[in-house]
């Protein structure tokens, strides 16, 4: 897609290629600290999460099982819609981004690991781990930037069929990991001739197998053993848990690269880039949602989502833990440190999807260098690890 | 992908069961619910539990296992390899078992010496331990008695390379059929000594069975020499040795010497002894990279790439772990411990083949 040029400097020029090494050492010296440490509290942490989530589900589903009285489908729903938002981001985004390999437990591992969604975990890691975690942000080359079907940056050119996004915005919402999964197929790539169409049958047919194993299990298997007088409320419950967990990580996910202070990159700004470059980058690409330690879980972490652009295999539980040396990197080096509470983060990502449904717009104003004095007071992690 | 515990056998019946339910669980399985109740109950790897912990001496601890699933049964003198979780993470090791397969309590027994820089061995020796779950890999090994057991036997054993033959020693008591046994083990100090108190009482009940101790902190260590001394009919027995490499190789190189190769059985804790079949050597190509290495008969493929600066992947170096493992694309491997062939189609490990000629590895 041809992009025009940039319409706003990045403080990434203003920054001589000594900083930039720097930088990445003193990136690298973070991380470096952190695996180190890793050790028992870790592996506590994630196996507490995931016990916690098998918990919930077997609740959830053994109260639904009620589920043609009122009161038992709103808490049978309420509680598997959060047991599927913990499956989903703290525990099998993280898992398959290789987080807790470390512990050498094949049950807890990138390669083994399979989650309640409709992406394939081969096609998702292709498309999430490689394409988006490696080019973030770079037009053109990273196809999470409005998941192809959306301008969410102004560069990007306007076309009339972008009248309708404010509605098919919703749509992916709803619907949203539907939409990562068939995002996930790449269809540009079979254009460009990247991709077999072997290669996408086999993907189209592992969508397929997953497809079909939510449907028997949500839409079928469930609501058989609520009994006749059930079987259409339990249906019901397991859709509208489907729906909250597809609205909460649309959100989440939406607001962390899309909120006004973002950057985005043209692909000759980031050609040999170094080390240091890339960090700096994912550093201004993303952004982090604040929010108390509960909320952090929920989303899996990705509130730290500028701490999980720089250090994508770094076990969720630590982000917290460094996020203050992060900020102070940012201060030293005059960079911002994008960050803000859910409700400002989301409005500006909504306000941006539908001011740019119609021709023309600029890139938002940015924050500038991370100042602590105007920074809120972060809540204490709830697991300290 | 990390290595994981042995597959649990299941009867076909719990098998359909267990599909079933996984319409329920998908993308889980069963077994991560079961485990909320019992970890133990995991059937895609075998769990053990660490139940009862014995010191045997300053530096060894037995510890007894109680498998998730009723122990699918192992040969005396056969280890596996199990896997520890220490400080969040999972560590493999190979250990003998001590214990023969026809325990009345079902459980499985290490024995494990202590070694001070290690990161297995301490944690198995502190007792702190009791109650912790291990992985169970597959049983392996060769070094086993045949069936039936030959009647002039040979144990010759030092230090902690007494477990397995423990196991065998075990088995033959409970059959009551020790049938001609010499046993020459080895230890530092008379206390120090691994099942000292079990060997000395086997010696003392009338049976066939005959111990010879040594002390190597007053007498020397045992030499093959001194085997005409210890057990004059030496040359007539099947000997079974485990114990420091140094000790295997010397016995090795003397059974050879007197043309008896086939008469000795080893097993070792440290390196893989040389058995007598070599390779004839040949042109190695790793297709990965097309690096091509000219390795003799006698050395490890492993060894001939590193020394060409290829780098491989390893663990043991000893035949043991399979992290070195390639496929074998074209021509013919021979395991040097055992001399037996591989041909083409085959994962091979690269640490105990050499080629029989030119070879392919996808590597
Ligand atoms: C067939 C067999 C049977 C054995 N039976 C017994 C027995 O009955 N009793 C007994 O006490 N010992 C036995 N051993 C030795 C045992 O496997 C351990 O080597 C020993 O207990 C020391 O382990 P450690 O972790 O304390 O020491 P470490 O020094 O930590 O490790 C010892 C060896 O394990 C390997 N190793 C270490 N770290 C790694 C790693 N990260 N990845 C892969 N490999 C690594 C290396 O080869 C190293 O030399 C046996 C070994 C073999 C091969
Ligand atoms: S390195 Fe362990 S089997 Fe070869």
């Amino acid at each position: 897609m041809p992009m025009k040029e940039p319409m706003i400097e990045s403080p990434l020029a203003r920054l001589t290629p000594e900083q930039i090494e720097e930088i990445g050492r003193e990136f690298d010296a973070i991380h470096d600290e952190v695996f180190n440490s890793l050790g028992e509290r870790d592996a506590r942490y994630i196996r507490s999460i995931i016990a916690l989530h098998r918990q919930l589900a077997l609740l959830s589903r053994a109260i639904l099982l009620g589920s043609r009285y009122k009161p038992a489908w709103l808490l049978g729903t309420s509680v598997l819609g959060i047991a599927k938002i913990l499956e989903n981001m703290e525990i099998g985004h993280n898992v398959m981004h290789g987080q807790w390999d470390w512990m050498n437990d094949p049950k807890i591992n990138s390669a083994n690991w399979d989650w309640d969604s409709a992406s394939t975990p081969e096609a998702w890691k292709h498309s999430h781990n490689y394409v988006h975690h490696t080019f973030t942000n770079i037009r053109g080359k990273d196809i999470d930037l409005g998941y192809e079907i959306m301008r969410i940056d102004p560069h990007q050119p306007w076309h009339p069929v972008y009248l309708a996004q404010p509605f098919y915005n919703v749509l992916l919402a709803a619907f949203f990991e539907w939409g990562v999964a068939f995002h996930d197929l790449d269809l540009e790539a079979l254009k460009k001739g990247e991709k077999s169409k072997e290669q996408l049958l086999k993907e189209l047919k592992g969508m397929g197998g997953k497809a079909w194993r939510q449907i028997l299990k949500d839409y079928i298997a469930f609501p058989l053993l609520s009994g006749p007088g059930g079987f259409k409320q339990t249906l019901t419950a397991n859709f509208t848990a489907n729906l909250i967990r597809n609205f909460w990580a649309y959100a989440i996910i939406f607001c962390g690269h899309f909120p006004d202070q973002c950057y985005t990159f043209s692909q000759e700004e980031t050609e040999n880039e170094t080390r240091g470059g890339f960090y700096v980058r994912q550093l201004l690409g993303a952004a982090n949602i604040e929010g108390s330690p509960v909320f952090h879980v929920m989303a899996g972490n990705l509130g730290y989502q500028v701490e999980h652009h720089i250090f994508p295999d770094m076990p969720s539980s630590r982000y917290a833990q460094i996020a203050p040396k992060v900020k102070d990197i940012c201060e030293r080096y005059g960079l911002p440190y994008n960050s803000g509470r859910l409700g400002k983060q989301f409005g500006t990502v909504q306000r941006t999807i539908l001011r740019l449904a119609f021709p023309g717009g600029e890139p938002r104003p940015k924050p500038g260098a991370y100042r602590p004095e105007d920074a809120p007071v972060q809540g204490r992690p709830l697991i300290a690890v | 992908m990390p290595e994981s515990g042995a597959p649990v056998k299941m009867s076909p019946l719990v098998a359909g069961a267990l599909k079933v339910l996984e319409k329920f669980t998908s993308p889980l399985s069963p077994d991560d619910y079961f485990a909320l109740i019992n970890p133990l109950w995991s059937t895609r790897e075998t769990l053990g539990r660490i139940d009862r912990v014995h010191r045997e001496t300053d530096d060894s601890t037995t510890v007894y296992i109680t498998p998730g699933f009723r122990w699918g049964g192992h040969r005396p003198g056969q280890y596996l390899r199990v896997g520890f979780d220490i400080d969040g993470k999972r560590h493999w090791r190979a250990y003998s078992l001590s214990s023969d397969q026809d325990r009345p309590d079902h459980k499985l027994t290490l024995t494990v010496k202590r070694k001070d820089d290690g990161v297995v061995s301490p944690w198995v020796n502190d007792p702190r331990n009791l109650g912790s779950l291990v992985v169970l890999g597959a049983v392996e090994g060769e070094f086993v008695l045949p069936e039936p057991p030959p009647g002039k036997i040979l144990f010759v054993t030092a230090g902690s390379g007494i477990t397995p033959v423990m196991a065998m020693l075990q088995a033959l008591d409970r059959t009551d059929a020790l049938p001609d046994v010499v046993h020459v083990h080895s230890s530092r100090t008379g206390d120090d000594s691994i099942f000292g108190a079990e060997i000395d009482a086997l010696h003392e009940r009338p049976n066939g069975y005959r111990l010879v101790r040594r002390i190597t902190s007053t007498e020397g260590r045992a030499e093959p020499a001194h085997l005409d001394e210890l057990c004059p009919d030496w040359r007539e027995r099947q000997t079974y040795a485990c114990g420091p490499g140094a000790l295997l190789d010397a016995l090795t190189d003397h059974f050879r010497a007197e043309g008896l190769e086939d008469r000795l059985h080893v097993e070792s804790f440290e390196h893989f002894v040389m058995g007598s079949g070599t390779g004839e050597g040949g042109e190695v190509t790793l297709s990965a990279t097309g690096t091509q290495v000219t390795c003799d008969g006698t050395t490890p493929i492993l060894v001939a790439a590193e020394a060409a600066g290829a780098e491989l992947p390893f663990g043991c170096r000893m035949g043991i772990c399979h992290t070195c493992t390639g496929l074998l694309e074209h021509g013919t491997v021979r395991d040097l411990r055992t001399g037996e062939t591989t041909q083409a189609g085959k994962e091979i490990r690269t640490c105990v083949n050499s080629p029989d000629g030119p070879v392919t590895l996808k590597l």
